[in-house]
């Protein structure tokens, strides 16, 4: 374990600490503890960018499961870095202004942190693991963390419906991962992304590459919210602006475009990633702008203007990914699409950052989000109305801010897209820049709509809940820092230099080997340019007639949205399963040991006569002494008198006999450890027996019918025959020698115990007893439940479920 | 309904006593005779449980003020915890290690980390049988 190792787990470790504080320092907001970690691991991060600017990387490798290869080996390239930066950096941001956004008195802080330092602790482990199923891991605890943080407010009914949703698609994409990851494991033999890329000839050439490609393909499209699975991220709104802000618009979203860029040295080259990610890409870009101008909701706008930048990094990605396949291409010429994709990404951070920060404070001092109820904010509110002109014209791509310079790069990208010959691009080349020029006219009007409806206009106070001001200082810092950034980055670029192009030789093969990163304002009069003119044209002409056309977004029939499909497909699996449920699980234990008693003998019965493995052979079978004769029939007394009993009583006790003569056995064959544990667990379980005696229903009652004996006669009887022949036809052949051997020789040497049992148990087995420690413990707690809600139910009259 | 249940009652305040130091022996003797953390705590239940029956749970609440519940989760952390300690030392998840030491009255003895693992799996089978018992012994 080292420092890096440390860095990572450091959110959970505080994690742990953060009740604490909100416990004992009553008086301070909870975020002032926790502001310090993102912004120390800022800083810290930050000391790397002279080891990747350098070309170099860092690895270090923690033993955590060496024998099935599962390490925590953290491995800190150019994107990793980046996405490092981002998340602490504005992670920082983010919980300064949830200082502000979130009261102390109402809110319950604690648990707020506490997911949230989950979460970035759960993200830092993503972009900076090698190990496969350790990113798994990681990626699959944002999407509970995510969970957590939108249901964060969960007396609301919309809250909890946005995270089931956001859960059940991300979890669901999540789960094809590590489908993709195991593939990719059956065809390389390794977890690690350096050697899967290192291997990347044996991957392409494998039959299992295409399923690999496509299941990997749907974790990142559910995460990053592509279309058709982008339907969860407006729900998602519903969680705390900061959460918005944080999770869906930097972070957690972006997840998936890291694990296109993650994944393109492998996959990229191939027609299907080009396709599937570029189209994908390009139709949620145009989807999500065309979407989010009809929106009414502030929050609901930036959700949809997230889905659509999201999808345009991703149709970036696509298109750069031909790079790989046309390496014999002496100019670079695909890889400003990869460069355009990694410089978006930061602006969009930035910018979308800002905006959703911003909105925020539109709603805390307003008591509204939606922006027929806003309007002439300009003069209450003149440095957050600066920041959203800042922050929304970067989203529209106008000069002089980042956006524009991505923007003009994203075209460049699309244009390039046209000049593929290969992959019937000819033909269909063209939908790349349409749909993109399309898309950022729709981008431009809702930017404007973002701004305009809420700060300009008339100011009509009736309809707000609160007078509006300016909001506190340490509300307007973190969106000031953002959009200064915006500005920033617009006239200087090429301060980015050193932290996309370590990205840029990440993402793309390795045979591409110069990339120089040349970001400039003025490029002449070229393609680019005029379309931007064309887009900022439009854009004013339909923003002015918008009440003309809007109408178009009602011929949509209602009914077929892919909200009424994901709400339905729920509503029929919720019926579906429970009518399956319903057709065996008949609420009376003695069905269920019917089945589970039938399966066994079934299965059982076939496999042993099926394989022919039924063979007796008594030759090597041991005298049967006295004692076992004799303890034998009494099992059997005790066993029959069962059977014939009326009285329970009788019955619990004569179970015991059975169990302590079980006990005999064993000592009898010298396993002591058995012995000792069956004895008490029969004394418990008996002791269990007698405490619940006095609810149990009258004994001849129940077994007064004959088809309820019959069948239970045909079960015991063969279930004992069964466990017989399985006993003898074990005894009567030896495939390969017994492992208990091993122990015997291994529990001293390595272990220090002379206790084999005790040995297998806590050491060599370890793991199995954690589990199955783990699993009692939720059986204790699942009758505690169980049993305390009945009570309730009978006695408080309160109703639970029963 | 008043039960005689003298006799009972006092062979059990002496019989738990042994019954429990016996589950303890048992449970440090694990790693060498027969015993550790899983039948230690069954003993030490069984005790409990003949409390339980001589007494009621009232009295037995008083003597052991403790929610079992909370004893079940603290031996899963102390067993998760032991395993995680052993990252530390660069070695993966869960690996145990012993050494021989000379203790003052004890004289040479052998601690093994696996003790510490044990003892979360002891607490939790107390803690699991206890509160299962309880719960299913209180609605009466």
């Amino acid at each position: 374990m080292s420092l890096i190792h440390l860095v990572i787990l450091s959110p959970f470790l505080l994690a742990i600490l953060v009740p604490f504080a909100h416990k004992y320092f009553k008086s301070i907001h909870t975020g002032w503890f926790v502001l310090v970690l993102p912004l120390v691991l800022f800083i810290y991060f930050l000391q790397f960018l002279s080891t990747t600017m350098s070309g170099e990387t860092y690895t270090s490798t923690m033993k955590w499961i060496p024998s099935i290869g599962i390490d925590f080996v953290v491995y800190l390239d150019g994107l990793g870095l980046l996405f490092a930066l981002l998340i602490t950096g504005i992670g920082a941001l983010v919980v300064l202004y949830s200082i502000y956004y979130l009261s102390k008195e109402k809110e319950a802080l604690n648990t707020f942190y506490v997911y949230l330092l989950m979460f970035m602790g759960a993200m830092l482990g993503v972009v900076l693991s090698d190990n496969l199923l350790v990113m798994y891991s990681f990626w699959e605890l944002t999407s509970i963390s995510s969970f957590l943080l939108i249901s964060y407010w969960y007396h609301r009914e919309k809250s909890r419906y946005g995270a089931l949703k956001s859960m059940l698609i991300t979890v669901f994409g999540g789960l094809a991962m590590l489908a993709g990851i195991i593939l990719l494991y059956l065809i390389t033999g390794t977890f690690s992304v350096r050697e899967t890329i290192a291997n990347v000839d044996i991957v392409t050439s494998h039959e299992f590459f295409v399923p690999a490609l496509l299941l990997f393909l749907l974790g990142a499209f559910t995460k990053s919210a592509q279309f058709p699975f982008h339907i969860w991220l407006p729900d998602a709104m519903e969680a705390p602006t900061p959460v918005s802000a944080y999770l869906h618009s930097a972070t957690m979203v972006k997840a998936g475009i890291y694990l296109v860029a993650r994944m393109s040295p492998v996959f990229a080259g191939a027609p299907e990633w080009f396709w599937l990610v570029s189209g994908f890409g390009i139709v949620t870009l145009f989807w999500g702008s065309f979407s989010a101008v009809k929106q009414t909701d502030l929050k609901s706008i930036l959700a949809f203007s997230t889905v659509s930048q999201l999808g345009l990094i991703m149709s970036l990605l696509g298109v750069g990914s031909a790079a790989a396949y046309y390496d014999y291409i002496d100019e670079n010429a695909y890889t400003i699409a990869t460069l355009a994709a990694v410089f978006h990404l930061i602006n969009h951070a930035t910018f979308k950052g800002s905006l959703f920060m911003v909105v925020g404070i539109v709603d805390h001092e307003t008591g509204t989000r939606d922006i027929r109820k806003l309007g002439g904010l300009m003069n209450l509110m003149p440095i957050t109305f600066t920041l959203a002109i800042i922050g929304a014209f970067s989203m529209a791509g106008l000069p002089p801010f980042n956006g524009f310079l991505s923007k003009e790069m994203f075209f460049t990208g699309m244009l390039q897209a046209t000049e593929i010959s290969s992959w019937n691009m000819e033909t269909l080349g063209m939908i790349f820049p349409v749909l993109a020029w399309v898309a950022s006219v729709f981008t431009f009007i809702y930017s404007m709509v973002l701004v305009f409806k809420t700060f300009t206009g008339k100011y009509q106070p009736e309809k707000l809940d609160k007078k509006p001001h300016e909001a506190p200082i340490g509300m307007l810092i973190p969106p000031i820092i953002l959009a200064s950034l915006v500005v920033i980055f617009g006239f200087f670029p090429m301060l980015l230099k050193g932290v996309i192009e370590p990205a840029l030789y990440s993402i793309l093969p390795s045979n591409v080997l110069s990339v120089e990163v040349k970001i400039y304002h003025w490029h002449g009069f070229n393609t680019e340019l005029f379309m931007t003119i064309g887009v900022i044209l439009v854009g004013v002409l339909l923003y002015l007639t918008v009440a003309k056309w809007g109408k178009i977004y009602e011929w949509f029939p209602q009914r077929l949205t892919l909200n009424k499909l994901y709400d339905g497909g729920l509503v029929a699996l919720d019926r579906g399963s429970s009518a399956f449920t319903k057709s065996h699980m008949t609420g009376f234990i003695r069905d269920y040991l019917v089945m589970i008693f039938a399966f066994m003998v079934i299965l059982l019965g076939l496999v042993l006569f099926s394989t022919g493995a039924f063979n007796v052979n008594l030759t090597n079978v041991e005298a049967v002494g006295i004692y076992e004769v004799i303890l034998a029939l009494v099992m059997v007394v005790s066993a029959m008198t069962i059977l014939f009993t009326k009285s329970r009583l009788t019955a619990i006790i004569s179970l015991g006999v059975v169990g302590y003569s079980m006990a005999l056995f064993f000592v009898l064959f010298r396993a002591p450890d058995l012995a000792l544990t069956q004895l008490i667990v029969e004394t418990v379980s008996v002791a269990l027996f007698l405490l619940c005696f006095y609810h149990l229903p009258e004994l001849s009652k129940e077994i007064g019918k004959l088809r309820f004996r019959l069948t239970n006669f045909i079960i015991s009887v063969s279930v004992g025959l069964i466990v017989i022949f399985i006993g003898l036809s074990v005894n009567s052949s030896r495939l390969f020698e017994s492992i208990s051997s091993y122990f015997e020789a291994a529990s001293y040497e390595e272990a220090g115990g002379k206790n084999m049992v005790n040995v297998i148990l806590v050491d060599f087995r370890g793991l199995d007893t954690l589990f199955e420690i783990a699993v009692l413990t939720i059986a204790a707690f699942g009758i505690y439940a169980m049993i305390k809600l009945r009570l309730t139910d009978k006695k408080g009259g309160v109703k639970g479920e029963s | 309904m008043k039960v005689n249940d003298l006799i009972l009652q006092t062979v059990t305040t002496l019989l738990s006593f042994i019954i429990i130091i016996f589950s303890v022996y048992l449970f440090f003797a694990g790693h060498y005779t027969p015993g550790g953390g899983f039948i230690g705590g069954l003993m030490t239940s069984a005790a409990l449980v003949l409390l339980l029956l001589a007494f009621d749970i009232k009295t037995i609440n008083t003597i052991f003020p403790f929610n079992f519940m909370t004893v079940a989760a603290a031996g899963l952390l102390i067993s998760v915890l032991t395993g995680v300690g052993a990252l530390f030392f660069d070695v993966p998840y869960l690996t145990h290690t012993f050494d021989y030491v000379e203790l003052p009255i004890l004289g040479e003895t052998a601690l093994a980390s696996t003790l510490i693992f044990d003892l979360g799996v002891y607490l939790v089978v107390v803690g699991v049988a206890m509160t299962i018992i309880q719960t299913i012994g209180e609605s009466e």
